[in-house]
């Protein structure tokens, strides 16, 4: 489809992250429309009805929502750079992966930064166990991808660049290159690649951010990622 | 050649591992099914397959073990592409199974479990949003006659489980989560999927998985589990 494709995202999200450096390798045309999640678009709400969330990415007349679902259509849809592997076993891995970030990872780190007491120590301990298993998948690899970055660097985008931030301002320190060199020296090299530094924000600009919503996170939970 | 090199672990009464039973049953693949005592008592080869999450259903292919139902299904579909077709071929189609595939599994199973687990003013609550979540999972169905079309597919193989599940769980708690008022289609869809013979015959008996339910909702409100 020669039509250019619109992803409705923001810069703040790691989830509109994947979607969007997923058309970036792709040397996809897009149109980036920034969403004010404060106050949601006519657009937004009638391409992802269901769970009124970004990313969506519009294709030709259809809506492609849920970022890692995105990034597989991206992959499947578009020519050029191979984002999942082309082994059956390697690509089924890759997807098991990447669930494990959204499901165990994520979930856990989050936690952790917005619980105090017992519960952040159970959390804490949690976040610890997801990030060691995911450290351990890099074996010796540049990227999780292998030489180039993949299917599963995307997932972990936010283990890249948004962990670090989130830590920071809620005052743990989880993520450091004493406890996780590899994970550390990978998140640089993320951070490193073209087509994802030209997705990122500032890093200011996201601290800041974050530290302004810090109270309202704490109370509901929630993520706040104008 | 690959064929004797399949074997399954899983558990009899676990709807997630007849998702890939079913799946390794359209392609007419031949395996080896080992049936694990979940959850206290795991043997070592599931935990050495599996040490990342530690569940079932696990299948290994040739030594290599692969995790998570759903994944487990694409898997299969992408290994033996001669015969059955389980996922469009069409990306958005395939986005659609995909997505839709999630909905079931984070809106509709975690809001049966609600209703099963809840009690008073807060049951009612989980009651209507599961209803209206299932109102939802209709539209993906609207008046085919399986979510594959005219054929079973990806999305019937990740959706019959709650087929088999609401019937069962409506009784125990006496509510009604899927009726002709709120998702007529899907309604009727249970009836055909869990008439498909493959299906039917696979399906643990149902007063056995009545009486577990009834025994694990028990331990939940005492605290068990």
């Amino acid at each position: 489809m020669a039509e250019t494709a619109k992803l409705l995202g923001t810069k703040g999200s790691p989830y509109s992250h994947r979607a969007e450096v997923a058309l970036r390798l792709k040397e996809a045309n897009f149109e980036f429309l920034h969403e004010d999640l404060a106050h949601k678009s006519d657009m937004l709400l009638r391409y992802n009805p269901i769970h009124k969330k970004i990313p969506v990415l519009v294709h030709g007349e259809k809506s492609i929502v849920e970022s890692l679902i995105v990034v597989e259509y991206v992959d499947e849809a578009f020519d050029g750079y191979a984002i999942l592997p082309s082994d059956p076993y390697e690509r089924a891995m890759a997807r098991f992966w990447a669930r494990y970030i959204d499901e165990k990872v994520i979930p856990a780190f989050w936690m952790s930064c917005w619980t105090d007491g017992e519960m952040q120590k159970g959390f804490i301990a949690q976040a610890k166990e997801t990030l060691t298993t995911l450290e351990g998948q890099l074996k010796g690899k540049k990227f999780f991808g292998g030489d180039s970055i993949g299917f599963v660097d995307l997932a972990a985008g936010m283990v890249a660049f948004w962990f670090g931030i989130l830590q920071e301002v809620a005052g743990i320190n989880l993520l450091n290159e004493e406890d996780y060199p590899v994970l550390c020296r990978w998140a640089d090299d993320y951070c490193s690649i073209e087509p994802v530094k030209e997705s990122l924000l500032d890093r200011k600009l996201l601290v800041a951010h974050f530290a302004s919503k810090k109270e309202k996170i704490f109370a509901t939970k929630a993520p706040v990622y104008d | 050649m690959a064929e004797k090199e399949v074997k399954l672990f899983g558990n009899w009464a676990s709807t997630y591992t007849l998702r890939v039973e079913w799946a390794l049953k359209l392609k007419g693949i031949e395996y080896e099914y080992v049936n694990e005592d979940i959850p206290f008592n795991k043997s070592e080869e599931l935990l050495r397959l599996n040490p990342v999450t530690k569940k079932i259903p696990v299948l290994v292919h040739n030594g290599k073990p692969l995790a998570e139902s759903l994944v487990i299904i694409e898997y299969i579909d992408d290994t033996w592409t001669k015969g059955y077709s389980i996922m469009p071929k069409d990306p958005y189609d395939r986005a659609q199974a995909r997505f839709w595939a999630k909905f079931a599994d984070d809106k509709c199973m975690s809001a049966m479990y609600s209703v099963s687990t809840s009690s008073g003013e807060a049951q009612q609550k989980m009651l209507q949003e599961a209803r209206e979540a299932f109102q939802i999972l209709e539209q993906a169905l609207g008046s085919k006659k399986f979510f594959g079309g005219d054929q079973i597919g990806y999305l019937d193989l990740a959706i019959t489980l709650l087929a088999f599940w609401i019937p069962i769980l409506e009784e125990i708690v006496s509510v009604s989560m899927v009726d002709n008022e709120n998702a007529p289609l899907l309604k009727e869809w249970f009836t055909r999927i869990l008439d498909v013979d493959m299906i039917k015959t696979s399906l643990p008996p149902r007063d056995k998985m009545y009486e577990l339910s009834k025994q694990r909702r028990e331990q939940f409100f005492s605290g068990q589990i």
